[in-house]
């Protein structure tokens, strides 16, 4: 996302990244998480799992939102996103 | 590093039985989505998981009984709702929850799901909606719209389906919505309020079936049906359930369709009891 005028408060008032656990043998490679991230803090792997999928990584923990989402969405329970305590998310 | 919280009180890992992990069901599958809101809408509506029963009858939403950590009961094909009939009026202070799919509680347990909503009786009912008996290989079921191959019907489907929404309204449902498993926020507060209210509630779940009914209907990735739910669904809270149908690749309508007060089971049978036992 760019903005075209940057509020003085931003920095203050920005969430600090979740950090983002998967399980890499629970993953069956269908995607959701990496495409519904919204900002693409995720990926799959090239290499394959011991059950032959391509298994979902973190690309960049640092533009975590610690939105949840994709935890929410993962149909095999395989993430889990750590909430910063003081982030003042829902 | 920032201070988190513990992953392991923040999850519903608490809730799954992780022996059984993974699961059976196949990549991208929308069952697995439907029961993460299920879990978490139990913290949310605050309920004590010691009292919660979990019904599900058979076919691959079914198995969810056997990968939950509550009271669950996998039931014969169909009878998961008077299961949990029996549950509530044995133990009124359960919460029963009938997680099962269409072709479980529309098809074979259809009667059933009239009655208990009839009745009113106090039970959440969440249906995973994917169109087409996945477990059994693809046959054409009681919800798959019209002109969608599926194996039993190759050149297209030419049975009306059922609309669910209108079906559980017209049936005296207290409680009725639709979400799609890409409205996960939305589903998860549907199923808290589901939980909360006394009476009969459903949820219709519309839920990708992939390498099933998606393979059949030119939706073979996950992401497709995803993509198809991003671009079709309108959400319309009230809207009246009869306009609530679903064509092939056509518009799902979501949202909160009823939400009423009627008297449940428990209450009309409580009162009859009280008038009787006032007489002798
Ligand atoms: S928590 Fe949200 S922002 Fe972070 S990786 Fe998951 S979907 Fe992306
Ligand atoms: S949503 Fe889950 S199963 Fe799908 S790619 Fe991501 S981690 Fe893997
Ligand atoms: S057959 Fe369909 S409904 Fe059954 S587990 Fe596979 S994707 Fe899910």
């Amino acid at each position: 996302m760019t903005l075209w005028r940057q509020p003085f408060d931003a920095a203050e008032k920005a969430t600090k990244p979740g950090q983002i656990h998967i399980d890499k043998e629970r993953c069956k490679g269908c995607d959701f998480c990496v495409d519904f991230c919204p900002t693409e803090a995720l990926r799959m792997s090239v290499e394959l799992s011991s059950k032959g999928y391509n298994f979902a990584v973190v690309d960049d923990e640092s533009k975590c939102l610690a939105c949840g989402f994709c935890e929410l969405i993962c149909p095999e329970f395989a993430i889990t996103v750590s909430i910063p305590l003081d982030n003042n998310v829902a | 590093m920032t201070d988190t919280l513990n992953a392991k009180n923040h999850s519903i890992e608490k809730y799954l039985r992780q022996d059984r992990m993974p699961h059976i069901w196949c990549s991208g599958c929308g069952i697995g989505p439907a029961v993460s809101c299920f879990l978490r809408a139990i913290d949310r509506a605050e309920i004590d998981p010691n009292k919660i029963a979990l019904v599900s009858g058979i076919g691959c939403t079914g198995r969810v009984a056997g990968y939950v950590k509550l009271d669950s009961f996998h039931t014969t094909h169909g009878r998961a709702i008077p299961f949990a009939t029996g549950l509530k009026l044995a133990k009124p202070e359960l919460k029963a929850v009938v997680f099962s799919g269409d072709g479980d509680l529309v098809a074979i347990g259809g009667n059933h799901l009239i009655h208990a909503a009839r009745r009113n009786i106090d039970m959440t009912v969440i249906c995973v909606n994917n169109f087409n008996y996945g477990m059994t290989g693809g046959q054409v079921g009681p919800t798959s719209p019209l002109e969608a191959r599926t194996t039993t019907t190759p050149y297209g489907n030419f049975e009306p389906p059922f609309n669910l929404p209108y079906l559980a309204s017209a049936s005296g449902a207290s409680y009725v919505a639709r979400w799609t498993v890409l409205h996960l926020r939305e589903l998860e507060r549907a199923i808290t309020e589901a939980m909360i209210k006394p009476g009969f509630s459903f949820i219709d779940v519309i839920a990708p079936c992939p390498p099933i009914y998606g393979r059949m209907n030119k939706m073979p990735l996950p992401m497709d049906s995803m993509h198809y739910y991003q671009e079709k669904t309108i959400i319309r809270h009230g809207a009246d359930p009869k306009e609530a149908d679903i064509t092939l690749n056509g518009p799902i309508l979501a949202g909160t369709f009823v939400d009423i007060e009627r008297p449940t089971f428990q209450d009309q049978l409580n009162h009859i009891s009280s008038k009787v036992n006032a007489q002798v």
